[in-house]
């Protein structure tokens, strides 16, 4: 389901000429409103492929299940390194889970 | 953004570009076709045209945990074992051996590619590509699609992002480029190129998808939900000729969120079970290879033991130890990293409780199964100038990564052969007008438009095929009366585009998605009225032709003339190539 926008983190990507989130999105979803802050303006046609969330310089995105297809609340960070990926999965218990892998490079 | 709504035409900037070789969609064929032409003849004005971005565009965008298809020779695989087991994997076929063969040929070279580009593949002890099945290497391709789009970029290529094909540019019979609109910009844009390579990917959300009904969740689907057949559809307008668009891909998924079964029951080794805790493949299949078996019956095999009382159905995870089941994971979130969110979000722990699975809605996509335009070896459609590689190019199926990749190269060789024998006619300016006004109507009409708005007609649309033409709540079920049914209203729904209205740019972009959507639909039904028999069940189910009748083993294609909008359908004969049973891998 459409990404949840945390508005204190998104400062719309002054910097940039188009917002990062809004750049990737494969389907178009992702854009500012007028407050300068991203909000997704479909929420029912977002894929969850997580592009907008891993693009976002301010972590200010975050994927959630919907309510009729999952519990309050799960989350799944990730982090962006140089060759790496490291993402965080919190369940709904609190169970905390780390995966650190590279995601570019030649593997032995 | 907001956009000003223009109210005349003549408000719309129209861009002209002139290139050597138009790619329509920078996916994964798309990116390699670049590569390949740039590398063959770096002089060439190579363009490609994106509906998005290239860096996160279609079926990759998420990232990939596997490429399905790599020949491991030292363990004495061969290009024709692998399509053996490809016509196996389709029930015995009809396939198009040739160019699978072709393919297949090419295919290590182009996995080893994107290694040297930059990405991981896991290596087992011998330091050769670790296998998790027979033919499928394990990546860590969270990166793919960056990787693919920045070597088009290095090579040359220039990018239109968020530039939307709608047809194709036509010099009489002959492709001369596309035609399409800016998603930013709102220019009309015309690419006029000597040769045009057609790489858009498959159709999704032609059917509901079976999640869609209990969360407003529109886009649980597996394959990319903005990948919607264009690139079909401007074929079919164009009159180009199409192949078994009747042998959908449907897939068994995960449910209640669209996940991975393969990764799951392939590469870890989790079977097939249902509510009785029968291994289902095993007790009921044997005879079709088991768990083994074709991938039709891999997905009509759980989805009959709901119909039969015997469901819920599972992919069986206790088995797995609590380090397999977080490198399970891992993997997962390599290609659908959602899905493990999902998890998270039911408390499930895999090792303790099976995941439930459930059938997907259908797709149309020629890199799975053998949908899309008939090629010759050249990949060049029976348009001329027109050329088609991945997910739209028809009768080689299950290509996935490895041979939509292998396909881009070789439709580019192609086009190059063919650029170096023509020159560029003078542009149709008619023809360009003409299209100019048909894009923007919806836009045009405007806001207030006493009309329809895209999505009301796309969940028509969708729920009519659903019905009516063998989607998952019918549990893939059809008849020929169902089938007139979807037809006739399928018909009355082309006809209402006219009332279509857009908001914006991007509800102008849905305006013509439904539409494109409606044309493959159109043809799709009329193919799957034309198979009266049950070839590959589940896929294809026609509950008026249980039985498989020996004289449709052949291909079922078909043209649409584009001055009165005739569907002519016929047959071709089917070859084969590589000896021995058609139905073993
Ligand atoms: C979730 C998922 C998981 C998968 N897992 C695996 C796996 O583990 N291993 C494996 O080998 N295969 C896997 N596959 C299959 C594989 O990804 C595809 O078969 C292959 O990538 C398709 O390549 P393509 O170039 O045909 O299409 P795509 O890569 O989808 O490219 C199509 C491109 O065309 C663009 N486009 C669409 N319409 C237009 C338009 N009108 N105008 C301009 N551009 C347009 C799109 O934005 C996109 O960039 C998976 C697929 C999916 C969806
Ligand atoms: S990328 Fe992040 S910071 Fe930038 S506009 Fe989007 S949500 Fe805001
Ligand atoms: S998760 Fe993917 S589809 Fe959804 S808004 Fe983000 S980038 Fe777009």
């Amino acid at each position: 389901m459409p990404p949840k926008v945390d508005r204190e983190k998104c400062d719309g990507c002054k910097a940039e000429k188009e917002s990062l989130c809004e750049q990737i999105c494969p389907g178009d979803l992702m854009t500012l409103a007028e407050d300068k802050k991203a909000y997704c303006r479909m929420p029912r046609d977002c894929w969850d492929c997580m592009s907008c969330i891993k693009a976002c310089p301010k972590g200010a995105l975050e994927t959630r299940i919907p309510y009729q297809l999952g519990y309050h609340v799960a989350k799944l960070i990730p982090m962006m390194g140089t060759n790496t990926i490291t993402w965080t999965c919190i369940d709904i218990n609190g169970k905390v889970e780390r995966f650190q892998y590279i995601n570019r490079g030649m593997l032995d | 953004m907001a956009e000003k709504i223009p109210k005349s035409l003549n408000e719309i900037q129209t861009e002209v570009i002139a290139t050597d070789l138009l790619i329509i969609g920078g996916g994964n064929a798309g990116c390699f076709a670049a590569y390949e032409a740039k590398t063959k003849n770096p002089s060439l004005r190579v363009t490609i045209m994106e509906k998005a971005h290239i860096s996160r565009s279609g079926a990759t965008a998420a990232g990939m945990d596997a490429i399905n298809t790599f020949i491991r020779t030292d363990k004495g695989e061969t290009p024709e074992k692998l399509v053996k087991w490809s016509r196996a994997q389709v029930g015995g076929g009809p396939i198009r051996e040739d160019l699978a063969l072709s393919n297949a040929e090419l295919l290590n070279e182009t996995v080893e590619l994107l290694e040297e580009w930059g990405l991981p593949i896991v290596k087992d002890e011998d330091g050769h590509y670790k296998l998790r099945g027979r033919w499928d290497i394990s990546i860590q391709g969270e990166q793919l699609k960056p990787i693919m789009a920045e070597k088009a970029m290095e090579v040359g290529a220039q990018v239109f992002n968020r530039v939307v094909a709608t047809n194709l540019l036509m010099d009489g019979d002959r492709c001369v480029g596309a035609m399409g609109f800016g998603v930013r910009d709102g220019k009309f844009y015309v690419f006029h190129s000597k040769a045009t390579i057609v790489s858009t990917g498959g159709a999704c959300g032609i059917y509901k998808s079976p999640v869609t009904d209990y969360s407003g969740a529109h886009h649980q689907t597996w394959m990319c939900p903005f990948n919607v057949g264009t690139g079909y559809a401007i074929g079919i307008r164009g009159a180009a000729e199409m192949t078994s668009m009747e042998q959908r891909w449907i897939a068994i998924r995960t449910k209640d969120f669209c996940g991975p079964v393969d990764t799951i029951s392939v590469a870890f080794g989790c079977m097939i079970t249902n509510a009785k805790g029968e291994r289902v493949m095993e007790v009921r299949y044997k005879d079709v290879g088991g768990d083994k078996a074709a991938r039709f019956y891999r997905l009509n095999a759980p989805m009959t033991e709901w119909l039969e009382g015997r469901g819920p159905t599972y992919v069986d995870t206790t088995i797995l130890s609590s380090e397999e089941a977080k490198d399970l994971r891992e993997d997962l979130l390599n290609e659908r990293p959602s899905f493990v969110l999902f998890l998270a979000s039911r408390g499930h722990d895999i090792t303790k409780e099976p995941v439930e699975i459930y059938g997907s809605d259908p797709y149309i996509v020629g890199g799975h199964t053998g949908s899309g335009y008939w090629v010759d070896m050249k990949r060049m459609t029976t348009v001329p100038g027109l050329f088609a590689a991945g997910e739209t190019a028809g009768g080689n199926p299950n290509k996935f990564v490895g041979g939509c990749a292998v396909e881009g190269r070789l439709s580019a060789r192609g086009a190059v052969d063919y650029i170096e024998k023509t020159t560029l006619p003078p542009l149709d300016t008619k023809q360009v007008e003409k299209e100019k006004e048909r894009v923007f109507a919806p836009f045009i009409r405007g806001p207030e438009f006493d009309g329809v708005n895209p999505m009301e007609m796309e969940e028509r649309m969708q729920r009519l095929m659903d019905e009516y033409a063998g989607g998952i709540h019918q549990f893939y079920r059809m008849n020929e009366e169902r089938l007139d049914h979807a037809l006739k209203n399928i018909k009355m729904l082309q006809d209402q585009t006219k009332y279509l209205y857009a908001k914006d740019i991007h509800s102008l972009m849905s305006a013509h998605e439904v539409s494109d959507r409606l044309d493959v639909a159109e043809v799709l039904v009329h193919h799957l009225k034309y198979r009266k028999e049950t070839r590959w069940p589940g896929w294809q189910t026609r509950m008026d032709y249980p039985e498989v009748d020996p004289d449709m083993d052949c291909f079922v294609e078909s043209v649409r003339d584009p001055k009165t909008g005739e569907i002519k359908i016929f047959k071709r004969p089917f070859k084969q190539l590589i000896p021995g049973d058609r139905t073993k891998a």
